[in-house]
């Protein structure tokens, strides 16, 4: 058998990247960022705040997270429901203890059901984030342009009705895109998005729609990533947060200001044996020295 | 539940925060209840078509031995350290161990504990099943705990989590009261259902030894460290409306020799601590449904 001589052409072989969006820059080479009030390093919290359906959807592909047995799967959706009943409010309060101002990541379902939790979280300070509509509203290649359009528009119309004010921020559902999505995500007046890992600080990509930020909410320093999947221990996962904060607050003395995302999820996080570990690292931040706590949209203003 | 419904309808929100102050017995603030599932595993199950008993083909020695460890050496090790320390059970009951292991459903009651069922037996799911045949489970359930041990059950918790659309209506409708089966709080809180009146329980798969052991491979003393840490918090927020905390056993994992010594550390904790009442499933059911069920319901949380 013989493979398509297609096959060896390779078409963006050339300096730089194989696509457009954005061209390669190094961190260590680029002009310094000073944040406002001479901070050194903004955490950037950013809670998931989900709903699963009970009827679960494969299509692109079934959410992390999920149901997970034959249905009806009460054992996931109670327990996933645990996390915007119960676990978010002690995030909340863990927040509101340091005086920090977070993102929350929100389903326009989680909107559209509980408004009451929405306006909680606006009442506190706290940015809202679009996350798709539910966790059944995933986005990859294969999605028609005008459904992500139209999931896309519905998130974004769901939080507006709740909060009274349209995101300007966007997470996709497990980070996953189609190649269409940073240009319908900025077509849609969105500022910036978060699905991109591949940088510390935020960065401008450039779609046909015009220009949207990136802001780096690294999978690896998340709790799904590190309790759930490496099923470390939350004091390791503490350990880890305090590891990253003084590497970037060590970067920051040479080379700018650096940002470190916290990407918690209630009902992984707001479980009461992990929550006094989760408030722990929050008042150690807050006693850092020329640390701060930012919002997504704070963050994304400092840099535009 | 609303069947095929992405929301199935199982009960209303009700955010944690301004809720009604749930006042515990004595001025405590966390109900603490273990749940040792007392269960037995067929060698040789017939197979229902949605899942598998057992990973390997039958007999699966090793998981069906280690099971059976539970009822020969387990049990008892783990019921004397909770008599121990003033700990009644309150039994997930695979009920056929009524007929397998009299002696050990004797030795539960004798010593105080509560049953509620968790099917027949832990290798028959109810996935599939018709109204009739759900109903059989229920009935045969009823039956043979009171034939065995002269309770009514109280509650339920579905034989390895497997569920039908009907479950939580049918086990109301027979006078059952709680549901071990929703995950959605830590504090009991009204169940939707055609008749009868039925509450969640809060019960726990994070702080299950199954879970803790198996799930998050933790070792027996990160375990106990995790227990600890659950019912200090529990015990905290309880200072502002009365939390439960659940520990679920089996006594095949937590009734190992390098693991049940660190357990009793947590009883010893709870113990020492003060703020816990100490009780059974049916204690709280009880006392929820006589003082709050009402209220809750008419607020529609």
């Amino acid at each position: 058998m013989t493979l398509d001589p297609a096959y060896l052409d390779y078409p963006h072989r050339q300096q730089g990247m194989d696509h457009d969006l954005y061209p390669w820059s190094n961190l260590f080479t680029r002009p310094p960022i000073a944040w406002d009030d001479g901070k050194r390093v903004l955490t950037w919290i950013v809670v998931d705040l989900e709903w699963f359906p009970i009827t679960p959807e494969d299509k692109p592909f079934r959410a992390p997270g999920h149901m997970q047995t034959a249905y009806p799967d009460y054992r996931h959706y109670t327990a996933r429901d645990y996390g915007s009943r119960v676990g978010i409010y002690r995030l909340l309060d863990a927040a509101e203890k340091v005086g920090a101002r977070i993102s929350v990541a929100a389903n326009g379902a989680i909107a559209q059901r509980y408004p009451e939790l929405i306006r909680d979280i606006v009442a506190g300070g706290h940015e809202i984030i679009a996350h798709s509509t539910d966790m059944n509203g995933t986005i990859a290649t294969g999605i028609v342009e005008d459904a992500e359009r139209a999931l896309i528009a519905g998130s974004l119309d769901a939080i507006e009705a709740a909060s009274g004010t349209r995101p300007t921020g966007w997470l996709s559902i497990a980070r996953s895109q189609s190649f269409d999505t940073p240009r319908l995500l900025a077509q849609a007046g969105l500022t910036y998005m978060c699905d991109w890992v591949n940088d510390d600080l935020p960065y401008a990509m450039q779609t046909g729609a015009g220009r949207i930020l990136n802001l780096p909410l690294n999978h690896e320093l998340s709790d799904r990533q590190i309790l759930t999947v490496q099923q470390q221990s939350v004091d390791s996962y503490v350990e880890q947060m305090q590891d990253a904060f003084h590497w970037l607050d060590g970067e920051a003395k040479t080379h700018g200001g650096r940002m470190l995302p916290l990407n918690v999820t209630p009902y992984i996080m707001g479980l009461p044996y992990r929550i006094a570990a989760f408030e722990r690292l929050l008042s150690w931040l807050a006693a850092q020295d020329a640390h701060g706590f930012a919002r997504g949209d704070a963050i994304a203003r400092q840099v535009s | 539940m609303r069947e095929g419904a992405a929301d199935p309808g199982l009960y209303p929100y009700s955010p944690y925060r301004g809720r009604p102050k749930i006042a515990w017995p004595d001025g405590k603030k966390v109900a603490v209840w273990i749940s040792p599932n007392l269960e037995f595993y067929e060698l040789d199950p017939p197979a229902n078509p949605h899942r598998k008993s057992w990973a390997k083909p039958h007999p699966d020695v090793v998981g069906y031995s280690h099971r059976d460890y539970a009822n020969r050496v387990g049990h008892w090790r783990m019921a004397e350290m909770m008599e121990k320390h003033g700990f009644k059970g309150s039994v997930s009951l695979s009920v056929a161990l009524c007929q397998h292991v009299p002696e050990v459903v004797a030795n539960a009651n004798e010593l105080g504990w509560e049953f509620f069922s968790h099917g027949i037996y832990n290798t028959r799911y109810s996935y599939g099943m018709d109204e009739a045949q759900e109903r059989a489970i229920i009935e045969d359930s009823i039956r043979t705990v009171r034939d065995a041990t002269g309770q009514t059950i109280k509650g339920w918790l579905a034989p390895a989590l497997t569920h039908t659309p009907r479950t939580l209506d049918l086990i109301a409708e027979y006078g059952l009261t709680y549901t071990c089966d929703l995950y959605h709080d830590d504090q009991p809180g009204p169940v939707s259902v055609a008749k009868g009146r039925l509450i969640s329980m809060p019960y726990s798969l994070e702080v299950n030894d199954h879970y803790g052991f198996f799930i998050y491979n933790m070792s027996p003393r990160d375990y106990a460290e995790t227990l600890i840490r659950q019912y200090d918090r529990l015990a905290e927020e309880g200072e502002a409306s009365g939390t439960v905390m659940c520990i679920p056993l089996h006594s095949y994992l937590i009734g190992q020799p390098h693991r049940i010594g660190a357990f009793e550390r947590v009883l010893e904790h709870i113990v020492a601590d003060g703020r816990a009442w100490i009780t059974r499933s049916g204690d709280i059911a009880d006392h929820y449904l006589t003082h709050y069920y009402d209220a809750a319901e008419a607020q529609g949380a």
